[in-house]
């Protein structure tokens, strides 16, 4: 008899994780609805839904062409600087269209920034490396700059690594210090959103997981995107997962969800291996 | 949903068929154990008790081959998924089949302890309890087999009428030892044997809620009737 009970409480164990998954969205910082992207007439993102909860991470998973990165590139307007590619439908950032083409970029950029694959240090010193893109937005005073630079590098876990050398070239660092710096420089003009594209895939198993710790640490402030071919890295650090499937979004739910109970059956053919 | 195609790495697959062939041979042990001691108690047969007993080992050795092979899955393949939901389930199961084989082993040792009494009354109601146990762990095998859920459900909701008979079967019991003192022993293994097929009961229920979660992603949705708490009655001799 006593084992009713047990198996009972089992049976709510299984429950609560997907109780807790379900139940900690925060609302939207972006909100896609609708959303077609067109490279010339390949239409390469059909009628995306989807919403970036603030100051949470969303994962986006997909076979290679899914249009994962795609999706990264509208959300700071990347698509702008190629002739025939263009969005159409809405991602509401507060009350603010991002595809719509009257909005000032530069300002958009400063919201939304944007981390590469490969790290892309400026060729100048670490200092400069941020400085340069705050003072394109602000007017600082060199205290003040000083301390904007100390505390993105803080942020980054960098400072204690560069202290000594902040007047050196930036090309100097190590992979994974030169992509922590890429994200430094980017939270350096406080956006709202940080757009993360594969940031880890060049780096090694230590640096991806430093990488994995800042992303967790600076959740608290900015909300966050990142496209991975890596599984096991969107598991670990996104809240909510979203699987691309050729153009269209397939299911977005909470990583628990997505990597133990997913809906569709092309996400769970893709999530355990089977896929093709 | 279950299992849908093959995954890209091959022995992925290979890995996951044997994980299954184990359980199903530790299926197929603890089933045959809980047939031997059954027919141990009905037709004092001791033979059939002592080899019951003797197949114990062999489901320990299995359980620990399980639970290693597991560890090694999750550490090297890094399931998701139904393939994480099946390999957490082996786990489980298991672990609800080691006991099973437990139980069986103490329901034979027991009947070796019976045969030296004389027994004045009917074992209808054990024999009747016994042959639904068996019939729920062979279903439950095959589900696990067959990652069958429909099955499954059958012997989730099956369990309440193990728990009725066991409750009747206690109060019998009891009556049989306020009679006469000199019943107490034999009627005290006759419970025990009782409770022990009744737990069988309740560790395929749990197989059958693992095998569900592991296929259906989800847990079972209604919840499984309860039986009174009539095991629990305190039962006074009359003044």
């Amino acid at each position: 008899m006593s084992m009713t009970t047990e198996s009972t409480q089992q049976n709510a164990s299984f429950g609560n994780i997907q109780a807790r998954a379900t139940s900690t969205m925060n609302p939207a910082k972006i909100a896609i609805r609708n959303l077609d992207f067109f490279y010339g007439d390949h239409r390469a993102l059909k009628a995306i839904a989807l919403d970036l909860p603030e100051r949470q991470v969303t994962g986006m998973i997909g076979p290679s062409g899914c249009g994962k990165s795609t999706l990264l590139r509208v959300l700071n307007r990347m698509y702008d600087l190629y002739p025939g590619q263009r969005a159409t439908g809405e991602a509401m950032m507060d009350d603010m269209n991002i595809i719509d083409p009257k909005i000032d970029l530069n300002a958009l950029r400063a919201r939304v920034g944007m981390v590469f694959q490969k790290p892309t240090p400026f060729p100048m010193t670490i200092f400069e490396n941020i400085a340069f893109g705050v003072k394109l937005h602000e007017k600082l005073s060199k205290s003040a700059m000083d301390e904007r630079v100390e505390w993105s590098l803080t942020r980054t876990a960098l400072w204690g690594e560069v202290k000594d050398r902040l007047h050196s070239s930036a090309m100097g660092l190590s992979g994974g210090q030169q992509q922590r710096l890429c994200i430094a420089r980017t939270i350096a003009v406080r956006p709202d959103v940080i757009l993360l594209d594969e940031p880890t895939s060049a780096l090694d198993p230590i640096s991806t997981l430093k990488i994995e710790e800042l992303i967790d640490e600076l959740k608290h402030d900015f909300t966050i995107a990142i496209v991975t071919h890596n599984m096991q890295q969107a598991a670990r650090c996104a809240d909510q997962v979203a699987f691309f499937y050729l153009g269209e979004m397939v299911e977005c739910a909470p990583a628990a969800q997505i990597f133990t109970s997913p809906k569709q059956k092309r996400t769970q053919e893709y999530v355990t291996g089977r896929f093709g | 949903m279950a299992e849908a195609t093959e995954h890209l790495v091959k022995s992925f697959d290979t890995d996951l068929k044997r994980l299954r062939d184990m359980l199903t041979e530790m299926g197929g042990i603890v089933e045959s154990q809980l047939v031997m001691a059954s027919a141990a108690v009905m037709n004092r047969d001791n033979e059939a008790a002592t080899r019951a007993v003797a197949d114990d080992p062999k489901v320990d050795a299995l359980e620990h081959e399980v639970e290693q092979f597991v560890i090694r899955m999750l550490a090297l393949r890094q399931p998701m998924a139904v393939d994480l939901r099946q390999v957490v389930a082996a786990l489980k199961v298991t672990g609800d089949l080691e006991r099973i084989g437990d139980y069986a082993a103490n329901v034979a040792k027991r009947s070796i302890v019976l045969g030296q009494f004389n027994l004045p009354y009917s074992l209808t109601g054990l024999g009747h309890m016994a042959s639904l146990v068996q019939e729920q762990l062979k279903s439950i095998i095959d589900a696990l087999g067959s990652s069958d859920t429909a099955k499954a459900l059958e012997v989730w909701r099956s369990d309440q009428v193990v728990d009725d008979i066991y409750n009747a079967l206690f109060r019998e019991l009891i009556t049989y030892m306020m009679e006469d003192p000199r019943n107490i022993t034999p009627c005290t293994h006759l419970l025990f044997i009782a409770k022990n097929l009744e737990r069988i009961g309740d560790h395929a229920t749990n197989i059958a809620e693992t095998i569900y979660y592991a296929v259906e992603g989800e847990v079972i949705p209604d919840i499984r009737p309860k039986g009174t708490s009539a095991a629990y009655a305190v039962v006074r001799p009359k003044d």
